[in-house]
This record gives C-alpha cells, structure tokens and sequence, in this order.
C-alpha cells in the first residue's frame, strides 16, 4: 500500500506499482456539496499535468478536475457515474476517480504528504 | 469567516453561522448559500416540513401619498387601484423601452399606501427610480426592518398557532398581526412554489421571532442555494439571470404579470414605461421566449450554456440551470427562438462541447402549491 499524497488542489494520489489512484479530498468534497454528476476522462487518455480531465457537478456549480501528474488513464470509477453521491460519502475510499500508469521518472516531490495537507487546509480554508 | 467594512450583513448573521452557514457574498451582505445539512437536504426539507429563509436583504419601501396608486401604475403594467387592502401583487418594474428593471411584490397597505419588496441586488437603484418618477410621493426605505420567509406544507400550522389571523390568509393577502407580542406584517407568499408566509418586522424584534419559529422541530434554516432550486422547480424568474433590462416581460413569459386592464382594450391601456414596445410584444408575439427545460441524464446544464436545434444552429441560451433535487433530474430555463417554444420540443444544450438532449415542458417542473381557499 503507498503512501497518500496530496495536491494543493485538493486532490489525493496512492501511488502503487507506477499507478497512482486519484480522487478528491474530504475536505474538497464539503466543499463541493451534494454531487450529481461525475463526467470521467476515457480510459487510454494521455494526461498532462494541469490538463482537465475530469468534472464534478454538484447542486450548485460545476468543478474541474485537473491532472496532479503526467500519466495514461487505465481505469475510471464506473460506480461514479450511477452514484456520484459515494464523493460525497467516501471521497477517499469508495469514490476514487481514476487511476493513471505514471511515466517513469515520475515526481511527486511537490506533494503534501498527509500532515503538511492538514496545515495546508487549516491555513486555507 | 472575517466580515469586511464594506460588506453588510443581516441581524441574522450570528445565527446563520452557528447553523454551520457558508457566508458568501451576494448584492452587498454576506448571505449563507447553505447550512450543515446541504443545499439537497434544505431543499427537501422545505418541500416537506417548512424551511426557514432569511430575506433580510431584500428592498423593503413604502410608497405613501394621494393617488400612489395612480402614480405607480406609470411605472408597473399592473392594476394597483383594483387591488384590496391587504391584497398583493407580483410586478415588474419596466424600463422605457420596454425592458425589465426589476421584479417586486407590491402591496396595498391603506388607500394611499403600497408597501413593496425589491431584489437586494437592484434596491438603490429602484429607490432612485421611484424618486425620480414619484417625487411628489414619499418614499421611504425600511432600512431598519428585517425579513423572514417560512415555507413549506407545515409552514401554515406554525404561523396558524402563532399568529391565527394569518392563518386565514389567502395566496398574495396579508395582514398586520403581532406574534408572540411582536408586531409584524404577515403575507402568505413567497419565492419557493410552496405554501408559506413572509414576515416583515423591526430588526429589534428579528432574533426573538426566528427563535420562536425555530423551536419548532419541523423548521430549520435554508440557504440562498436551495433557494435557488426550489425558485427554479416553481419555474420562477431570478432576476439578473433569466430576465433583465434587456427582456420585455412578455419576452420573459410573464405575460400574467401585465394586468388586463393595462393591455389594449383595457379600461386604461398602456401608460406606464416602456408600455409601446410592452403592447406590442403582446400584440404581434415575440421573436424569443422564456421556455422551461427537463434535460436527459444527470449532467446539469448551466447558465450561458448555447441551445442548438438538430442542425447545430444556435436557437438560445441557457438563463438559469441545475439539478432539481425535488425530481432528481437536471432542470433549466432558457430564451429559445419563437418556433422552439412549444411544449414537447426537443433541443440540445452544449455543456463543454458535449450535446445534452432536452425538452421544452411547461412550468412550474414541480406543481405550485401555493393557498388560494
């Protein structure tokens, strides 16, 4: 199991094997209120840092998800599209987003690991 | 969250936040868009129990003088003399060419005393409208009254106990009461497509009656948030969005909303502002229309986003959009040209370069139930 890391973004990465699963924070998804649609990339999209490539939609306004890291998409979470109240319910568990195969120097120095993510809200919010 | 010097905020502020209000910015106060419980929980809860709205921010004025009613008709397309005391009605107030400035409810407090409620986001502005086509009138501003909204199906139980005079009260009636020893003036209205009452008091007075009201188990706090989608569930125009100076109200389907006796072959036709181009557009019909959209699947179609008909030709735009949590499907509303306006149209919206299929329907999406006896 691999560490958890967080974006600024309030995205949350578990790197495994080369693969990371994303999917947003708890703290992101208060933020966001009731989710009811869930648009998801394709699987095989090529992802660049910052590309968007996801959207939440909740009750009250639609937000982009943009790509923390480079990478291919392998997976997406089809549970989403039928119950996308499970962001709302597990953010970090059962309503993961995506999961990308990393390129092979990947970096994820910029990110917070869990502690420094808990100040960065504290500080932000 | 800090209050900014320049930022207003209601009486209700600190009770808002301790309901685990989100403060946000809107027309100059900080308003909370939802509470602990989510804008989908407050928007159910009002539909089935009875929601509790601060409206504080809302424009409350007082036009008194000799023939108010006659004088404010040169600025509404609504017949204020046949109106009762007690009796309200829903008005724009138009521009000079025909267009909407802002929409009000305006109410007939005595003979020579209407009492109206403007959108917070216009409030200066139709001050200074008034003054500058009533100045023979006196207009006051109720900067020191706060307003609350209560509705929803349990709302006429509560206010029936608290205060049995307003109980009796019929849709767009109300009346001077005291409740629990506090005077208010009571409407049975509101902005939601449900039953329920405003109430307009001394902001002294404001935090004893919210309390009264929340200590019932059935009313709970809702934000501007679920606000806006039970208004758009009722099929109800927010100003701003889905018409403004630029939108005759025959263009924005209000057609109702111009009194008979106003419209050619009236007892008093036109003579109010912008009342050619007004009579017009509900003579000759109108090159674009307000229409109410149930859209196919759950993707939520928003404000600005284009309607294109099956050939990709752009036939309108999106005013107001989102999901209904009362139906559990995305709804919008939306100026179409005239030919796409009927009931049963299909259309599609462009949401970040996809089509989503939708149909013209007839609104309110969610049956008003507003109490008419």
């Amino acid at each position: 199991m691999g560490e958890t890391v967080y974006t600024k973004d309030h995205e949350w990465l578990v790197i495994v094997d080369g693969v990371a699963t994303i999917g947003v924070t708890e703290f992101a998804q208060e933020q966001l209120g009731d989710v009811v649609f869930v648009e998801l990339p394709e699987i095989g999209a090529l992802l660049t840092e910052g590309d968007e490539v996801a959207v939440i939609e909740s009750v009250k306004a639609a937000g982009e998800i943009n790509a923390p890291i480079n990478g291919t998409v392998v997976a997406v979470n089809e549970t989403l599209v039928d119950e996308p109240e499970l962001l709302n319910s597990s953010p970090e568990e059962g309503g993961w987003m995506f999961k990308v195969t990393l390129d092979e120097d990947y970096d994820i120095s910029e990110f917070m690991n869990k502690a420094e993510y808990q100040d960065y809200i504290a500080v932000n919010a | 969250m800090s209050k900014a010097p320049d930022v207003k905020h209601t009486k209700f502020y600190d009770y808002h936040v301790e309901a685990g209000g989100k403060m946000v910015p809107f027309a100059g106060y900080l308003m909370p868009v939802q509470y602990a419980g989510g804008i989908m929980q407050e928007h159910l809860h009002t539909r089935d129990k009875a929601g509790l709205f601060d409206v504080s921010h809302m424009g409350q004025v007082v036009v008194d003088g000799e023939g108010a009613a006659a004088a404010l008709e040169r600025l509404v397309p609504v017949d204020l003399e046949a109106l009762a005391i007690g009796q309200q009605t829903y008005a724009t107030f138009t521009s000079e060419t025909g267009g909407i400035l802002d929409d009000l409810i305006i109410t007939r407090w005595s003979e020579h005393c209407f009492f109206l409620v403007v959108n917070a986001a216009c409030k200066e502005q139709d001050i200074k409208h008034l003054r500058k086509h009533l100045g023979d009138l006196e207009i006051t501003y109720l900067s020191g009254q706060s307003l609350l909204a209560l509705q929803g199906p349990k709302a006429k139980d509560i206010i029936g106990e608290l205060t049995p005079a307003a109980n009796d009260l019929l849709f767009m009636n109300g009346c001077h009461t005291t409740i629990g020893g506090i005077e208010c003036y009571v409407t049975r209205s509101g902005y939601t497509g449900e039953d329920g009452f405003e109430i307009s008091l001394k902001d002294e007075n404001a935090l004893a009656l919210a309390d009264q009201l929340l200590a019932y188990d059935d009313v709970q706090w809702i934000g501007l948030g679920a606000r806006d989608s039970l208004r758009l569930e009722a099929g109800l125009c927010l100003y701003g969005h889905d018409m403004n100076v630029s939108k005759s109200p025959i263009e924005a389907g209000l057609n109702w909303s111009v009194s008979r006796s106003r419209r050619e072959g009236g007892s008093k036709p036109g003579g109010f502002l912008g009342s050619d181009q007004i009579l017009k557009h509900l003579a000759d019909g109108v090159a674009k229309k307000r229409v109410g959209f149930l859209i196919e699947g759950r993707a939520p179609v928003r404000e600005g986003a284009e309607i294109v008909d099956s050939q990709g030709n752009i036939v309108g735009v999106i005013t107001s959009g989102g999901f209904g949590p009362t139906l559990q499907i995305p709804i919008a509303m939306g100026y179409v040209d005239a030919e796409f306006c009927a009931e049963g149209t299909t259309l599609d919206a462009l949401v970040r370069g996809k089509n989503r299929p939708m149909t013209v329907v007839k609104m309110p999406m969610v049956p008003q139930r507003y109490f008419r006896g």
